[in-house]
């Protein structure tokens, strides 16, 4: 064990992981992240919490992650290269380590031209994979990224943040053909799990996972398959238009349109689909991001037959 | 070259405000190949700052000129007693252009009627681009001749983000994935092996991260 997470037990002891995601309010209501984790608490094992997620400010990944770790729910802090060099993000990481945190999500992050701060300077000082590779020496190596031992004086205790270290990965961007050599790349630079994008396109996705398993990639990765419940054929309308990087087909569209209950049929999309992605070589998990709708989260889980968590 | 679009005529009415005379500069390098700031342009410039005095009913006097470049003190010594005729001077030079002029004329408001935007090429007549971010430390033979500094949103080294597709950048359906052009060109050229090597981070010390920079050569120093 490298960190010692319920997330790495559970993936270490060959266990189907379920983890979903638990989006902080754009607020200091601390109440919402506590409602949220009563909401997934023991129906999976560990939440994401996102990191000013699409650029719109929100109360801190850090903040939040404490707050449902104090609520009894194992959080995986996201960080995205878009706000920190690496001066602030080593502080965070050990401010989080300190705080109890041990899942981490490294992340490029969404340009600022999409979130409620436009006119923004960005950072990416870092990109994702030499933010994986500085988090994976940090824990390993034991030392910043400038190669200082993390120890407050010669004298002190060398304490490093022990972090289960993920990626995500969009097997649904372009160029296709680089897809799989860029997950090889974040398990080389220290990725020790990988949440991908959701999946709406299924034979895409299982055309990447042969490449990934062709590469022997599912040994050395853990690969939790993402996956959105969707509320309205509106919804996944707005994304295929607006949202880069994702891949949308039209019959699934059609799908939601026929529906005599869009919900139902969206919840019903995602538990036939963890069916699928279970038979899938080198799947080890499913990360559900139900973005703004954690109350269905418990719904899917249980109609999937990821219940009880170990 | 340097590539600067000429700011809006109220902004610059908005600066000129309270000044009698005022010399309009152009600059014959850069500004004037992206045609911002060369000749042609101090002279459109000059007619439309007299019309529109004419017409507010304000005095301004505009001397128009030109220099081969502004960022030489040799091309900006020889105007010194025009300089001094004026009230100010309207620099259509890069900002290079414009600090230099304001400091070897220390007495004199020097203004930008330029916004100097980026270091780029000529793609097609009307249209330029960015082409080099300047971070003093080129990764050029890295990534099949395309910079990621400048030609990916995110300045990233080891990309595509997961926002590229089909060629274009998650910004906008206008702007080109740097990263899908660098995929393109390293196939092209059948180095694609050098992408699974992950780019270590970069030092940014060679950047405008490290401070304002320069270059001193010994060898040519006067």
């Amino acid at each position: 064990m490298k960190a010692g997470s319920n997330l790495e037990r559970i993936l270490t002891e060959g266990k189907f992981a379920v983890t979903a995601e638990l989006g902080p309010p754009k607020s200091a209501d601390a109440e919402v992240i506590r409602k949220k984790a009563d909401l997934l608490k023991g129906k999976v094992d560990a939440v994401n919490i996102t990191d000013n997620q699409t650029a719109i400010v929100r109360m801190s990944s850090i903040g939040a992650a404490k707050l449902a770790l104090d609520k009894g729910i194992e959080p995986i802090m996201q960080m995205v290269c878009r706000d920190r060099n690496r001066i602030a993000m080593q502080s965070d990481i050990l401010g989080a380590y300190a705080l109890g945190i041990r899942n981490m999500l490294c992340l490029t992050g969404d340009h600022q031209k999409f979130g409620n701060h436009p006119t923004a300077k960005n950072v990416f000082d870092l990109d994702s994979m030499q933010l994986l590779d500085m988090v994976k020496r940090m824990r390993d190596n034991k030392t910043f990224m400038c190669g200082d031992e993390i120890r407050n004086s010669k004298k002190a205790p060398v304490v490093e943040p022990k972090l289960f270290i993920g990626a995500a990965e969009n097997p649904f961007a372009h160029p296709y053909e680089f897809r799989a050599i860029r997950l090889a790349k974040k398990v080389k630079a220290g990725a020790d799990f990988i949440q991908t994008q959701c999946i709406f396109d299924l034979p895409r996705f299982k055309e990447w996972m042969k490449e990934v398993v062709d590469m022997g990639l599912h040994e050395k990765v853990f690969i939790l398959a993402g996956l959105m419940p969707i509320k309205s054929p509106k919804t996944l309308e707005y994304m295929k238009k607006n949202v880069a990087g994702m891949s949308i087909p039209d019959a699934l569209v059609e799908r939601m349109k026929g529906a005599s209950d869009p919900k139902e049929e969206g919840v019903k999309f995602v538990v036939e689909l963890i069916q699928e992605v279970k038979q899938i070589e080198g799947i080890r998990g499913v990360h559900i991001m139900a973005v703004e709708w954690e109350e269905v989260v418990p719904t899917i889980v249980e109609r999937a037959g990821l219940l009880p968590r170990p | 070259m340097i590539v600067g679009e000429r700011k809006p005529l109220s902004e610059i009415q908005e600066m000129l405000k309270g000044y009698k005379k005022v010399m309009v500069l152009g600059c014959r390098t850069c500004v004037a190949v992206c045609m911002a700031g060369g000749d042609k342009e101090v002279e459109l410039l000059g007619s439309l700052l007299r019309i529109a005095a004419t017409k507010d009913g304000s005095r301004l006097e505009v001397v128009e000129d030109a220099v081969e470049r502004q960022c030489d003190r040799e091309y900006i010594e020889p105007i010194r007693e025009k300089v001094a005729a004026c009230d100010a001077v309207l620099s259509m030079a890069c900002g290079c252009g414009v600090q230099f002029m304001a400091e070897l004329y220390a007495d004199k408001p020097v203004l930008p009627a330029i916004n100097t935007n980026f270091i780029g090429v000529t793609e097609s007549t009307g249209v330029w681009t960015e082409r080099c971010g300047q971070c003093g430390n080129c990764v050029l033979h890295l990534t099949g001749g395309i910079c990621p500094i400048a030609r990916c949103s995110k300045s990233l080294l080891n990309g595509p983000c997961g926002g590229s597709q089909n060629g274009k950048c998650e910004i906008s359906p206008d702007v080109d994935c740097g990263w899908q052009l660098i995929y393109n060109r390293m196939k092209q050229l059948g180095q694609l092996e050098k992408l699974a090597e992950v780019i270590p981070a970069k030092d940014w010390t060679t950047s405008r991260d490290g401070g304002p920079r320069k270059i001193v050569r010994e060898d040519v120093k006067i």
